[in-house]
């Protein structure tokens, strides 16, 4: 009686370490991608906060700001700023459409695995189209 | 074994977590319509420079959606926050020191917003 407890498979959380090797289906993406994007526009306040308050508060300040994304600041180029804003775009494009796919689903109730997959598909392509698109208008 | 979940669960305790729940829900719908509101005005005719993009928020409802889009944000952030930090810190002592840093970073970065907000 005592060994079959102690047999007993422990089911535990994915380890870190297993990742890699972890196949995880469109859903999947999206909900993590959820966490990560968002865990990144939260970390990334700060600098939100400075580009709204440098461009709107005055057009020495907003001179200032444009010249951050051109000339560089602080000994780093400008290219740098712009990858950070562009980082920006995609996480909160990203956490916009997976944030639409989550108050569909709740007022909707809908769940099969089919709309699950589908809805995911949509929310990761439209994601990449928009950043692309918003990317190349900060670059070009 | 009973079924002590869903509609037949044991009510015991406080809250079952549907208050955050439900507010971050509402100050999504909040942050979306903002961000709605910037797009389009964004997309109005008219060159952009500084003019136009302080134009945007001189109007006194836009600086009341701006005001409640940031204090959603506060909101929202915290309940996600925390259920990162709720899944992935497990030792207590560092749980709730990075859950007080995390309201510490909200509220300051919400207030540099509203006091950038106000003096336009």
């Amino acid at each position: 009686m005592a060994d079959t407890v102690k047999q007993r498979p422990v089911y535990r959380n994915i380890h870190i370490t297993q990742l890699p090797h972890y196949r995880l289906p469109a859903p999947g993406w999206v909900s993590i991608l959820h966490r990560i994007s968002g865990a990144l526009l939260f970390i990334l306040l700060p600098f939100t906060i400075w580009m709204f308050d440098t461009s709107v508060t005055s057009e020495v300040s907003y001179a200032q700001f444009a010249s951050v994304f051109s000339a560089g600041s602080a000994g780093l180029p400008g290219w740098f700023f712009k990858l950070v804003v562009l980082g920006l775009i995609w996480a909160y494009v990203q956490h916009f459409i997976a944030g639409l796919r989550h108050l569909w689903m709740d007022m909707t109730h809908a769940t099969g695995l089919a709309f699950g997959r589908q809805s995911a598909i949509v929310t990761l392509v439209a994601t990449g189209l928009l950043t692309v698109a918003l990317g190349a208008k900060l670059f070009f | 074994m009973a079924q002590t979940f869903g509609s037949k669960r044991t009510v015991v305790g406080a809250h079952y977590g549907l208050r955050d729940w439900l507010a971050q829900r509402i100050t999504s719908v909040v942050m979306a319509l903002f961000t709605l509101a910037v797009i389009v005005q964004v997309l109005l005719p008219g060159e952009m420079g500084y003019d136009k993009w302080a134009a945007i928020f001189s109007h006194q409802w836009m600086k009341v959606l701006t005001f409640t889009a940031v204090i959603s944000l506060l909101l929202h952030a915290w309940v996600g926050v925390r259920d990162i930090l709720m899944d992935y810190v497990k030792p207590l002592g560092a749980r709730l020191a990075l859950q007080a840093a995390t309201i510490v970073w909200l509220v300051g970065c919400a207030g540099w917003a509203v006091q950038v907000l106000w003096r336009l």
